[in-house]
């Protein structure tokens, strides 16, 4: 059993009591709400007569079917605008803050937490969204749960979980040029296996992740579920205070913020502490990771050839035969030059500012492939706003990528954004499942932004370390 | 308020025929693709259970197990491993059971899906690779062949024979006591929770 460690700490700070079933209640510091997973939990407590305990300690917004072209009331989608008005009548009786379209805050629940500060250190935060798992990167335990488990959490403010172990993951050494913290946690999956965390929560640590900023811990945690773990999470540092300071909770605020700093230092994983496994990877030998598979832990360095099934482990044969059929990659050769239709640069796991600006130093004085289609979108309406006013949506549109409203479009497809029929993409987001992006017959190639940024002008997978940036500054 | 807890059903037994689904890491966008979950209730969701393996361009039947008509009655699926991986939506736990699934046999489970049957009352019990094997070739030839699902005696048993299957302790004991319900559980802790809540530094400080 693990000690000392950031998840112990959290844990007992949050523990209520011990329930019959052996499982602990666990007090939820923060509950996030979207419009798919919510619905039919309001729907049950008021079957039961039961009303949202803590409304102040939820958070609203509207991501997964908000459409990112036309977004003007009722939406062209009807199955859309029942959601988002069903929502909009929950928030409103419950007393529930809501960042809703109208009001500038609006974004991907994963992006909107962090960037107004609900998102700290210390915190227990809980959404129905496996995603969830991206505010570890401030030292909170997040996790992503289902809708029954939303009504618990709304009728009583607490979860019923079991604890789990906690596997150290460090990652030494320096990331080479046009290496990412996509590529990170991208080779993480692949190495430990999409079911290697089942039943553990990650802590990543190393001067490797220690060096990245707050958009690449996010990254990083973000993916953690791909890898089979519920949580991740990274030790709350300067890096994660002045993020913090910045936000709406602290920027008026100073006072507070000194006030809650001892504790966010007070629940950093001990020097001593006990983990129940740790691995240790070198970050100076990582290379950009992409997928050739259909699961998120097939992925392959961009020199290294695609695996044949007969040398995987017995278990894992199946399914990679299955998904290079549907992918059409042939093993033994690398990914590069593997050709694109769509290009997607987004998601909870890369549509933050500092992605959009890297990407876009790579589109400066660059032409899309004449036969890809590329977009960007935003991962909230802040990035969005910031990304403008920057000039990011001139360079992105010059190249000919088109510049979306907030949403989690193409990343699963619940919106207008879809692949079409075999379409392949190069994409920035998290799951390259079958059908994961609106076509059941699509191919998903999962990559860091700059990666995508590469596909998006060469209209084949690219080693983005091949291509300079042009200074047209 | 508190809702009863008497009518929160005790699940220590499952009985009724299998049907296999065969493969790893079958995720929750195979259960159920995310253009089904544009709802807000579950109430239909069962016809739209694996339905892009079940039907083709034109919505016309593919060969899959749930479209046979020997599996037609099914109530205890029997699965590899990692299955119910990928996002969170309580959807696809919800469209099985829909679709008549009462139970879940497998080599494994992601933790959110497991999680998601728990809170439905539908055990996710779990063996090793030659025991599902065995079991899935057995469902295959008797597809009439009644599964007992033991969850409290961790054992599942078929055609005379009886093998150990484990099921998780909490699970266990939520599911054979009636008391997979936590909402009624928790609620009755309100006073504590919310002590617990003054308490928490975050929280005090917005005072």
């Amino acid at each position: 059993m693990s000690e000392g460690t950031l998840y112990d700490k959290v844990w007992d700070e949050h523990a209520v009591t011990t329930l019959p079933t052996g499982q602990t209640q666990l007090f939820v510091g923060l509950h996030l709400i979207h419009e798919v997973t919510s619905p039919q939990a309001f729907g049950m407590l008021r079957e039961r007569d039961m009303e949202v305990a803590f409304p102040d300690r939820t958070h609203a917004t509207v991501d997964h079917i908000v459409p990112t072209a036309d977004q003007s009331r009722p939406y062209a989608d009807d199955a859309a605008e029942e959601m988002m008005s069903e929502l909009e009548e929950n928030v409103r009786a419950a007393g529930i803050d809501f960042s809703d379209p109208t009001t500038g805050d609006q974004g991907i629940v994963h992006v909107i937490g962090p960037e107004q500060g609900l998102t700290q250190p210390g915190m227990t935060i809980v959404c129905g969204d496996s995603h969830t798992s991206t505010h570890g990167a401030f030292g909170a335990l997040a996790f992503g749960i289902g809708t029954s488990q939303i009504r618990d959490v709304l009728a009583t403010g607490c979860i019923a979980m079991e604890k789990q172990k906690v596997r150290k993951i460090e990652v030494t050494g320096e990331l080479g040029d046009g290496v990412e913290a996509k590529d990170v946690i991208l080779e993480i999956i692949r190495r430990l296996g999409t079911d290697g965390g089942v039943g553990y929560v990650y802590e990543y640590a190393g001067e490797a992740i220690e060096s990245l900023g707050m958009e690449g811990r996010m990254s990083i945690c973000n993916m953690s579920i791909e890898g089979g773990a519920r949580a991740g999470y990274v030790n709350p540092d300067e890096t994660t205070y002045e993020w913090l300071a910045e936000t709406d909770a602290f920027r008026d605020d100073p006072e507070k913020f000194e006030r809650l700093k001892p504790y966010w230092e007070s629940v950093r994983s001990d020097e001593d502490a006990e983990y129940d496994d740790v691995v240790t990877i070198d970050g100076n030998e990582l290379e950009p990771v992409v997928t050739w598979g259909t699961t998120p832990g097939q992925g392959v360095g961009i020199t290294q050839p695609i695996p044949a099934p007969e040398d995987l482990p017995e278990d894992k044969r199946d399914t990679a035969r299955r998904a290079q059929e549907h992918m059409r990659v042939t093993p033994g050769e690398t990914m590069q030059g593997y050709p694109i239709d769509v290009a997607f640069l987004g998601s909870c796991t890369n549509a933050r500012l500092a992605d959009l600006r890297r990407a876009a130093r790579l589109v400066k004085g660059r032409k899309v492939h004449e036969d890809v289609r590329a977009m960007v979108v935003p991962g909230s309406q802040r990035v969005q706003r910031a990304a403008e006013e920057e000039g990011l949506k001139d360079i992105f549109e010059e190249a000919g990528f088109e510049w979306r409203n907030a949403g989690c479009s193409m990343c699963l497809g619940m919106n207008e954004d879809q692949l079409q029929g075999d379409e392949a993409c190069a994409s920035s987001s998290n799951r390259n499942f079958v059908g994961r992006q609106g076509s059941k017959d699509g191919r998903t190639v999962l990559m860091n932004p700059r990666m995508v940024v590469a596909a998006a002008i060469n209209g084949e997978v690219t080693d983005v370390r091949e291509m300079k940036e042009v200074n047209v500054a | 308020m508190t809702a009863s807890t008497d009518e929160i059903p005790e699940v220590d037994y499952v009985s009724g025929t299998g049907i296999p689904i065969r493969g790893n890491d079958i995720d929750t966008d195979q259960i159920i693709p995310a253009r089904f979950m544009k709802v807000v209730t579950f109430d239909g969701l069962g016809q739209f259970a694996f339905f892009d393996l079940r039907f083709d361009d034109d919505d016309e039947p593919k060969e899959h197990p749930m479209n046979e008509d020997r599996f037609k009655e099914s109530s205890v699926m029997v699965v590899n491993a990692n299955f119910g991986c990928g996002s969170s939506r309580e959807h696809a736990p919800q469209a099985l059971m829909r679709w008549g699934i009462d139970a879940i046999v497998g080599e494994s489970f992601a933790e959110i899906f497991a999680g998601n049957c728990l809170a439905l009352g539908i055990p996710t019990v779990t063996a090793d690779h030659e025991t599902i094997s065995e079991l899935q070739e057995w469902v295959e030839e008797n597809p009439h062949g009644e599964i007992d699902v033991d969850v409290e005696a961790e054992t599942v048993t078929y055609g005379g024979t009886t093998v150990d299957v484990t099921v998780d302790d909490a699970q266990r004991k939520a599911l054979v006591d009636g008391v997979w319900d936590t909402t009624a559980l928790m609620k009755s802790n309100a006073g504590a929770v919310r002590e617990k809540a003054d308490s928490l530094p975050y929280i005090a400080s917005d005072d």
